[in-house]
């Protein structure tokens, strides 16, 4: 259940981030990004809009090209290696069996145009799955894992509330067992009680799975229930990180103070 | 046939095979690189042909671009050589080219077809051309053209059988039966072009050359001969190479792809080899089917499929 109790002494980070750089033109995205995460390790980044939090998931996704600085992943069979510098076959196939990736809008997250079972079923397919019962067992388990009932297997997204869509994309993406997630504000548009679902959700099957994850969010009460460490960002530099009580409660950094009281006023 | 029609009648006024000779270089060089990479889909500067997109310009141009004069063309259309669409494409050549043609398969040596492959056995040194409207297999799916080029490259595709999932959850079985996308020498993902899927299996190992030619799209691909060419499928639900489970109500043939023809207003119907040459050999040969005697009914009306 532990995913730290079975690997007690991992010697090296899943993914260890160095001096990472990504500028639009003249602009900042994001700049001297560096940390290390560790299996099993959930990791919060917040900070205010415009904070390079997007710009830095998606360089680490390889989503967007990295101008400098390493992202060097522990990959299952191949070691630690630096994945700005993969083919980019081999960076496809990282995105469909190791890694994850929820998407703040379901829409760029989901085929729409697809059965809920078919969006499950395609990563599987990706990786080779041939077998129509198989695959579609596997879909149906899934959605049963993410409190979609198995009767909607065919029904199609659109047809499916903001939150099963997001549950939707979750299982898209867990089921070929991938041990990093990256999520970009997965609760962002969601009303407040069905976000509570969601994040409960996630929450067992970060757990249940061993998942690693790398949140984004502006919310500090997702922070406080996902994240065992935090990472303040501001004007595209991390300003302050640490175990997410530690910077919640006794923030270092004037502008996590502002942060932290700010939500606390709410 | 009007569009056709249109042309000017004194053939002086063209090149050989009416496209100019630096376009005709132009065709064969991406039909060169087509059969070097067999499946993937070559850009082509499509020329303006005079008749309309859909009346089969891509595989005009590219019969155009392989035609010499010693060729013998036959032209066919759901496997008739006797629609407007063949007597028209077949008239253009013999006007444009001035070369034979034949309805026998095994006579020709330059075979444009949409929507079918002939039932006899092609041979060593037959060019097939066949006539398609959308080379891409993944458009369905994915619109995005940079996207699709990409999965190409990366033989990302998964999203193909995705595509097969869908009909079986939908259908409870494939229920794609024409267009069925096959995968080439085990690399590219190819579109066939909307002939049956019954067809399939005969475009692997094919003794003739087949060339696609798609103008509107721009697009041309081919198979040399004897290539490997596999129908999409899944373990528990294979490919299979389906037809109408019944004799060819004229020659008797069990073994060919049928048309159903309404006969009658009263719902009199029966099915026929829609490879129009294949079956009237067969009749030429003495063999008769439950329906042919004594003199061949003259179907009224071609279903459409
Ligand atoms: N495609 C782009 N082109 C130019 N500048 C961009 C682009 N995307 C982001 N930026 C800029 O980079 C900086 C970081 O943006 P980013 O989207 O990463 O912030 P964010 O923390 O995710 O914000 P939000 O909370 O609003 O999602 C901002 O100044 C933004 O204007
Ligand atoms: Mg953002
Ligand atoms: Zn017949």
């Amino acid at each position: 259940m532990n995913a730290l109790a079975q690997t007690p002494t991992p010697e090296v980070p899943l993914l260890a981030v160095r001096d990472l750089h990504k500028s639009y033109g003249a602009r900042i995205g994001c700049t001297d990004v560096s940390f290390d995460l560790w299996p099993g390790e959930v990791m919060g980044i917040v900070g205010e809009s415009g904070s390079g939090k997007s710009t830095l998931l998606s360089c680490l996704a390889g989503h967007l090209t990295a101008d400098a600085g390493q992202v060097i992943y522990d990959g299952r069979t191949t070691g630690p290696r630096d994945v700005l510098t993969l083919s980019e076959p081999e960076r496809r196939m990282l995105n469909r069996t190791e890694w994850a990736y929820v998407h703040q809008n379901p829409r760029d997250g989901l085929r729409m145009g697809v059965s809920a079972g078919g969006n499950v079923g395609e990563r599987l397919m990706a990786v080779g799955a041939r077998h129509y019962g198989a695959i579609r067992s596997t879909a149906s388990d899934w959605l049963g894992r993410v409190e979609i009932d198995a009767n909607r297997i065919d029904d199609r997204p659109s047809a499916f509330s903001g939150g099963m869509q997001q549950r939707l994309q979750i299982a898209r993406n867990l089921v070929t067992g991938p041990r990093l997630i990256f999520m970009d504000e997965p609760t962002g548009g969601l009303d407040v009680s069905v976000q509570a679902r969601l994040l409960d959700l996630l929450r067992g099957l970060v757990r249940e799975m061993g998942l690693s994850a790398i949140i984004v969010t502006h919310d500090l009460a997702v922070v406080r229930l996902l994240a065992d460490r935090l990472m303040v960002m501001k004007s595209g530099r991390v300003i302050e990180q640490g175990l997410t009580d530690q910077v919640l409660d006794d923030p270092q950094h004037a502008y996590t103070q502002l942060l932290v009281s700010s939500v606390l006023q709410v | 046939m009007t569009a056709i029609a249109q042309t000017p009648t004194e053939t002086d006024a063209y090149n050989f095979a009416y496209l100019d000779e630096q376009t005709k270089r132009m065709i064969r060089r991406a039909i060169l690189k087509g059969v070097a990479i067999p499946g993937y889909q070559v850009p082509f500067a499509s020329r303006e042909m005079p008749m309309p997109y859909g009346w089969g310009t891509g595989g005009v141009q590219v019969t155009a671009a392989c035609l010499v004069p010693e060729d013998r063309l036959k032209v066919i259309d759901q496997g008739a050589d006797d629609t407007t669409n063949a007597v028209s494409i077949r008239r253009f050549f013999q006007r444009t080219a001035g070369v034979a043609v034949t309805e026998n398969t095994p006579e020709a040596t330059v075979i444009q077809t949409r929507h079918r492959i002939p039932e006899t056995p092609l041979t060593e040194g037959q060019i097939l051309v066949y006539q398609v409207p959308i080379p891409e297999p993944l458009r369905f799916l994915e619109p995005r053209e940079t996207e699709t080029r990409r999965m190409h490259a990366l033989e990302d595709y998964g999203l193909m059988h995705v595509k097969l999932y869908e009909d079986i959850a939908r259908h409870g079985q494939i229920a794609t039966s024409y267009d069925y996308p096959v995968k080439v020498e085990g690399r590219y993902v190819m579109d066939p072009s909307p002939i049956p899927k019954f067809d399939n299996p005969k475009m692997s190992d094919n003794a003739a050359i087949q060339l696609f030619g798609a103008g509107r799209e721009q697009r041309i691909y081919a198979l040399p001969p004897y290539t490997k060419v596999v129908s999409l499928d899944f373990e528990d639900h294979p490919f299979v190479a389906s037809k109408a489970d019944h004799p060819c109500g004229l020659c008797g043939s069990t073994d060919s792809y049928l048309d159903e023809v309404i006969m009658d207003d009263q719902g009199g119907r029966m099915f026929v080899c829609s490879d129009t040459n294949y079956c009237s050999t067969r009749r030429e040969a003495g063999h008769i089917g439950a329906m042919a005697a004594p003199a061949p009914a003259q179907p009224q009306e071609r279903r459409a499929e």
